[in-house]
């Protein structure tokens, strides 16, 4: 993670949305980021996919991110310039690519019930925080081993220190 | 946790991998057995192994790759992503490539890697596909994960986790004439929800369990991810050794059983007397429901394939009950065999000859249609019959058609009739 804090508008999404309905198969054969974003959330109900603007940050409920292990959700997400989410809780395969991939999620059911579509959010990393007017709520710290992917700014980077380290290239 | 603390199959397995606090929700690196992609998740990871740098995977003949969700090539898109995924296994010298029609007993991934024996009980086997999980019936921890994980863990050799809790889930009672290992997961999912096992690892076990074929047990394990699980698994037994002693060769045969006194996080138990066969309505596999409250639905089209229901088994089913009848007017009915080995079993067995009377269409083994790719595209209004694992709103096409779960029995009837029925209805007319 770049920045110690961020802020913007934020979209807000329901329950259990599903890597299908935010990168729909039909789509999984693109491999240009910016083509996969224009069809992000395509079949997922409402508007939220063509009102996303970059800078936002995303608030969803429970269990986001469920369903296939699909790569290609992230990349559209990051493509429309999405700057985090916050939810109530993630999917499993979709918290670790986006830890992998450097999308900064972050767990709060109580920030995920309180704000609503279009409010101004902030998330203070350093401070372990979000906050929306005169509200805020604190984010549990993450699990050391977590912060040592994201501090290299990913997996990618991760893995090449660890190749270097344990001798392999 | 200490050695000498009891441990759950999932835990077991992860120690003898080299992670070194077992302790649910600790995190360590696990060393793989075998990494396996396919077109749609080796996309990306080939960028990404390229973006790390690393020349070399670290070993050639512990990487599995599968041209098999745009496979035969849909468009030129999907051909040229094919090609990529070609071209990486040739000069990285990868043997375990498949693609149909060039390559034998080509197919699906998670059918077609146990059938060539590369899946034995205490594996641990990261997958760039969420119904990984599947390779739980064969003892072993699958797991799926993303692209940038694949990437890592074909130049590491190694993977990161973060330890399960386990979840025993135990099966009693007896199983009606229709009822099969499809069944059995969606009677986890109408309890356990698409979330209820939120990165858990299940153990299913019980008189249930121990009775059931392989087929039906990769049935039960592939749809655990739907629940949220991380993997789901039968500890391995004489059934599992049976399935694979002519297919694993070149390794010996170990089941990993839990200690007697493992700690679970959560402890289910599902009696199946009098449980009819089930059905996940749209748009959720966990919408689940007994067959008779959906009874009448109109089916435009019958889907039997996928990852979780397209083995020998689920065409053997398929055809009892509409062999010897046509399918219905206004319906149509998709075969997908999973494997090459399933299709030429089937043939074999006379299975194909009994799906074109009937007046079924047969494909090559493909994932197709059941993510929305090919082979089988849902118009908008139009309902769908499918035995494979999401429902998801468009899952299968147009964002207003919709897809009904269920096993190959109600497959077969709703085939002949043109509606959900009960299987019993049908053979009983």
């Amino acid at each position: 993670m770049s920045a110690d804090a961020i802020e913007g508008r934020a979209v807000v999404l329901g329950h259990d949305v599903n890597t299908d309905n935010i990168l729909p198969g039909p789509y999984l054969n693109l491999t240009d980021p910016e083509e996969l974003g224009r069809h992000l959330l395509e079949t997922y109900e409402g508007d939220a996919g063509k009102r996303i603007q970059p800078g936002d940050i995303l608030v969803a409920g429970r269990n986001f991110g469920m369903g296939s292990s699909r790569e290609q959700a992230q990349i559209a997400i990051l493509a429309r310039g999405v700057q985090a989410i916050v939810a109530a809780s993630f999917a499993r395969i979709f918290l670790r690519n986006a830890v992998n991939v450097g999308l900064p999620v972050i767990e709060s059911p109580e920030a995920s019930a309180a704000i609503a579509d279009g409010d101004h959010v902030r998330i203070d990393f350093t401070a372990g925080r979000i906050e929306r007017r005169d509200e805020h709520w604190r984010v549990a710290q993450r699990p050391a081993f977590l912060s040592e992917i994201i501090d290299a700014g990913g997996l990618v980077e991760w893995t090449r220190r660890r190749l270097r380290a344990t001798g392999r290239t | 946790m200490t050695d000498t603390q009891p441990r759950t199959v999932a835990q077991q397995i992860l120690a003898a991998h080299g992670v070194e606090d077992v302790s649910p929700g600790s995190f360590g690196l696990a060393r793989v057995d075998l990494v396996m992609a396919n077109d749609v998740s080796g996309s990306v990871a080939l960028r990404e192994f390229e973006r790390i740098g690393a020349e070399r995977v670290f070993d050639p003949d512990r990487i599995a790759l599968f041209a098999d969700h745009f496979a035969p090539a849909k468009d030129v898109r999907s051909a040229e992503m094919i090609g990529r995924l070609r071209k990486f296994a040739r000069d990285q010298g990868i043997s375990h490539y498949w693609e149909a029609g060039s390559t034998l007993n080509a197919g699906i991934e998670h059918t077609v890697l146990p059938e060539e024996g590369l899946i034995a009980p205490g594996d641990f086997i990261p997958g760039g596909d969420s119904h990984t999980c599947t390779y739980g019936a064969f003892g072993a921890f699958g797991t799926g994960v993303g692209s940038t994980d694949i990437a890592s863990a074909m130049a590491l050799g190694e993977l990161w986790v973060r330890v399960p809790q386990s979840v025993a889930v135990s099966y009693t009672g007896t199983t009606g004439t229709y009822v099969t290992g499809k069944d059995l997961i969606l009677a986890y999912l109408a309890r356990a929800g698409v979330s209820g096992a939120t990165y858990a690892a299940l153990e299913f076990s019980g008189p249930v369990i121990e009775r059931l074929t392989i087929d039906e047990r990769m049935a039960l394990c592939n749809m655990a991810v739907e629940a949220g699980a991380k993997t789901g698994i039968v500890a391995a037994d004489q059934t599992t050794l049976d399935w694979l002693s002519d297919k694993v060769t070149d390794r010996p045969l170990e089941p990993v059983t839990a200690d007697p006194d493992a700690e679970y996080a959560d402890s289910v138990e599902i009696s199946v007397d009098g449980m009819p066969p089930l059905i996940a309505r749209p748009p959720s596999p966990a919408n689940v429901t007994e067959i008779g409250s959906v009874s009448g639905v109109r089916v435009d089209q019958v889907y039997v394939g996928n990852c979780s229901n397209g083995t020998i088994t689920d065409l053997q089913q398929l055809c009892s009950v509409i062999g010897g009848r046509q399918v219905a007017p206004g319906t149509r009915l998709i075969v997908v065999p999973a494997s090459q080995r399933v299709m030429r079993q089937a043939l074999k067995e006379g299975l194909i000859e009994t799906i074109l009377e009937a007046g079924g269409m047969v494909s090559a083994p493909t994932c197709g249609a059941c993510f929305g790719g090919h082979m089988g595209i849902l118009a908008a209004g139009e309902v769908a019959l499918a035995t494979t694992n999401r429902n998801f709103r468009g899952r299968m096409g147009h964002p207003d058609s919709s897809v009904f779960l269920g096993n190959a029995y109600v497959a077969g009837a709703a085939a002949v009739t043109g509606e959900l029925v009960d299987p019993a209805e049908v053979l009983d007319r």
